[in-house]
């Protein structure tokens, strides 16, 4: 059950913090670079999931792979 | 087979990085290759997604593995085989103010296996947008069947459940962290693979049973990431990755890649990426008899091991002129060398020596990605 309670808080802490209002203090107009697409952490989604494939079927670790991830059911 | 054993799932489509934004209009159309170990794998894959209203996306994928294998269990142990692996998907975003609700569903299927995985994702953005938050939970369910052996049928069920954080750190550095566990019950080992145990009224001085693996399987996965804008217009990313499981395996990964775009259409990209795992705590190269224990396993993946990974891309990016329904196209070209070295995995092609003293094995496998991008 540990993981579903590990959910629910981070749904609880996701929920809290949607209520509040913090300064960004990197404004909108000042994302130029981070908006630049060589800036995507995953730029090719159908090349990095092949990727975490290989790996994921050929090493004991998986997951935790972040925008290129999502769930990988591997056996 | 062994390789094909461990695979469920392939394009189970991400959550997205940036919630408030739908990914692109946009078809990919690429043709993999894997070649190492004696095994080659090739076949294409197709991935389509398409907005409607800016706030809904569906997207659809297909994917082949066409297996040709002679690997070293293969070899040692059995016969050389082909086979072929289809998967297909389906997905569907919902945008809702600054909230991304997700939903993903897809099949793979092989003449012994069959696994079914279901994905719901939340994502929202929140502090000015500078902070994007995912949650999601993965369930799959697999029907694991032998060939030659009507009477063997078993299940697999895999739950997901994961989190991940991108955050905005400066006007050129972005940061990320995830974790995910994974549990896993059912039949987990390959219905192919055997172990070894030393037999002193065998030729070779020692012999085959099956392996016995745990029903259950708990991992846990910690990644940070970080990725910075350089000044002359090029990326650099850090990636690294903790696992553990309740196998007792134990693994560290660390990648670092750099971009950098070439003139005005290409895109340049190269990187190194690190791999180290201890072994799984019931896993021996050579059992010293029979039944030696409750649970065998003689699978490289739980065998101590590195691998390392040097890797490159390129990319042409142009204006199709004859597709004009077309805004953006892409050529990709991708080449990653790995190198696999194990540490207490002994090369049984190796014989008239003692059991247990054969080299350690090793190899080295080339995968080629190359594929066709439209924005659409």
């Amino acid at each position: 059950m540990k993981p579903v309670r590990l959910a629910l808080a981070a749904l609880a802490l996701l929920a809290a913090c949607g209520c509040s209002h913090v300064e960004p203090w990197v404004k909108p107009y000042e994302r130029e670079n981070l908006a630049d697409p060589i800036m995507a952490w995953d730029r090719d989604p159908v090349s990095s999931s092949y990727m975490l494939h290989v790996y994921e079927s050929r090493e004991g670790a998986r997951g935790a792979a972040g925008a290129a991830g999502g769930g990988c059911g591997c056996n | 087979m062994q390789l094909i054993r461990r695979i469920a799932l392939l394009l189970l489509l991400p959550v997205s990085a940036v919630a408030g934004v739908l990914p692109d209009d946009r078809a990919d159309l690429m043709y993999h290759y894997y070649d190492g170990g004696g095994v080659t794998i090739d076949g294409p894959s197709l991935l389509v997604r398409k907005k409607f209203a800016e706030k809904y996306a569906v997207n659809a994928s297909y994917y082949v593995d066409m297996v040709s294998s002679a690997s070293i269990d293969v070899i040692t142990t059995a016969s050389p085989y082909k086979e072929e692996r289809t998967q297909y998907g389906v997905g569907f975003e919902y945008l809702r103010g600054k909230v991304t609700y997700t939903a993903n569903f897809s099949n793979s299927s092989e003449n012994d296996y069959n696994a079914d995985t279901a994905s719901l994702a939340i994502s929202q953005d929140m502090f000015g947008d500078l902070t994007t938050v995912s949650l999601y939970f993965t369930r799959g369910w697999d029907d694991v069947t032998r060939r030659g052996d009507a009477t063997f049928a078993d299940k697999v069920d895999r739950r997901i459940y994961g989190i991940d954080v991108s955050q905005i750190a400066t006007k050129s550095l972005i940061l990320g962290l995830s974790f995910e566990t994974i549990t896993e019950e059912g039949f987990l080992n390959n219905p192919y693979r055997q172990v070894r145990f030393l037999d002193p009224d065998a030729a070779l001085g020692y012999s085959y049973e099956a392996e016995r693996y745990p029903r259950t399987r708990t991992g846990n996965a910690l990644a940070i990431r970080g990725r910075w804008y350089l000044p002359y217009r090029a990326a650099i990313e850090g990636d690294y990755r903790f696992y553990t499981d309740t196998w007792d395996i134990l693994g560290h990964t660390a990648e670092v890649s750099y971009t950098q775009p070439v003139f005005d259409q290409w895109t340049f990209d190269v990187h190194a990426r690190f791999y180290t795992q201890n072994s799984a705590e019931f896993y021996s190269d050579l059992y010293p008899r029979e039944n030696f224990q409750n649970f065998l396993a003689r699978d490289k993946e739980l065998a101590s091991m590195t691998s390392t990974t040097l890797g490159f891309g390129l990319a042409y990016e142009f204006k199709p002129g004859h597709m004009d329904f077309l805004d953006k196209a892409a050529l990709n070209l991708r080449y990653d060398r790995i190198h696999f070295d194990y540490g207490d995995f002994r090369d049984l092609r190796v014989t008239g020596v003692p059991p247990g003293t054969e080299p350690l094995y090793n190899f080295d496998a080339d995968v080629i990605r190359f594929f066709f991008s439209g924005w659409f």
